[in-house]
């Protein structure tokens, strides 16, 4: 019997990005968002390596490395922001974040 | 057989974890689920050949930006003993949105005729001659992106005129 094929990595990873973009549309706390994104991210990069390993060539790891250092990046400058925001606002609700509304 | 085995129970550890980050009333167990969904994708790398990666992903996600994430959680505003993840807005909307995407996503993999292809066997090596034969200037370039993230989140971070 053979092990799970490329699809059964592919359609795991297509819940997780599902998960996480109901995350990004339904959550209103920043934070919670930031980690929505990092599901969103972390569901791509399973696909790199599951390519990777199907197409027997590691470029696709190396791709997936690279999007790990990148979200990393994200993630770094994404908190400092929230942190900056938490400081000027009262609430890190991004409903109540309206001062550029017209 | 094992394999399968293997697989179905690190999905079902990854996506519960997801269902919980996104469920979850409490900030501080949105990110510590958040940890559990990425070491499961941590087993998911180990089961595809990719232990540099699995290995990375231990370490600096599930080390370090959980550790990350948590400092910022504790840094914003609490309120009583509990940090509330403020709720959820339009769930309804929301959900047609995610399962739509996921479902299409679905139908373009089972139906796209995908080469299943034998799995080949990759060697942590073939990955480190990749990143320093043809991706050695890339991979240069992406030290310098987090050397610009890491300055940029410190100068924001101690503006004291926001």
């Amino acid at each position: 019997m053979m092990g799970p094929g490329l699809s059964a990595y592919l359609l795991v990873a297509a819940a997780m990005f599902g998960v996480g973009l109901y995350g990004v549309l339904s959550r209103r706390n920043l934070v919670a968002i930031v980690v929505s994104v990092e599901l969103m991210a972390n569901a791509a990069n399973l696909n790199l390596v599951a390519f990777s390993r199907f197409g027997g060539h590691p470029w696709g790891q190396a791709l997936a490395l690279f999007g790990l250092a990148l979200t990393v990046a994200e993630v770094v400058v994404g908190l400092a922001l929230v942190v900056l925001a938490a400081r000027s606002h009262t609430s890190l609700d991004v409903d109540a974040m309206s001062s550029l509304k017209g | 057989m094992i394999d399968w085995v293997l697989f179905v129970v690190l999905a079902l550890v990854t996506l519960g974890g997801a269902l919980k980050v996104v469920s979850a009333e409490d900030l501080v167990h949105v990110v510590l689920w958040l940890a559990v969904t990425l070491l499961g994708t941590a087993g998911f790398y180990a089961m595809l050949d990719a232990g540099f990666l699995a290995a990375i992903q231990v370490l600096l996600y599930t080390g370090g930006v959980i550790t990350l994430m948590l400092f910022a959680v504790l840094l914003v505003r609490r309120e009583g003993g509990h940090i509330p993840a403020g709720g959820v807005a339009e769930p309804a909307r929301a959900g047609v949105v995610a399962l739509a995407t996921a479902a299409l996503s679905g139908f373009a993999i089972v139906r796209g005729g995908l080469l299943e292809g034998e799995a080949y066997r990759l060697e942590p090596k073939a990955l480190g001659q990749v990143l320093l034969g043809p991706l050695a200037l890339p991979f240069e370039a992406l030290s310098v992106l987090l050397l610009a993230a890491m300055v940029g989140a410190i100068v924001l971070a101690r503006r004291k005129d926001a």
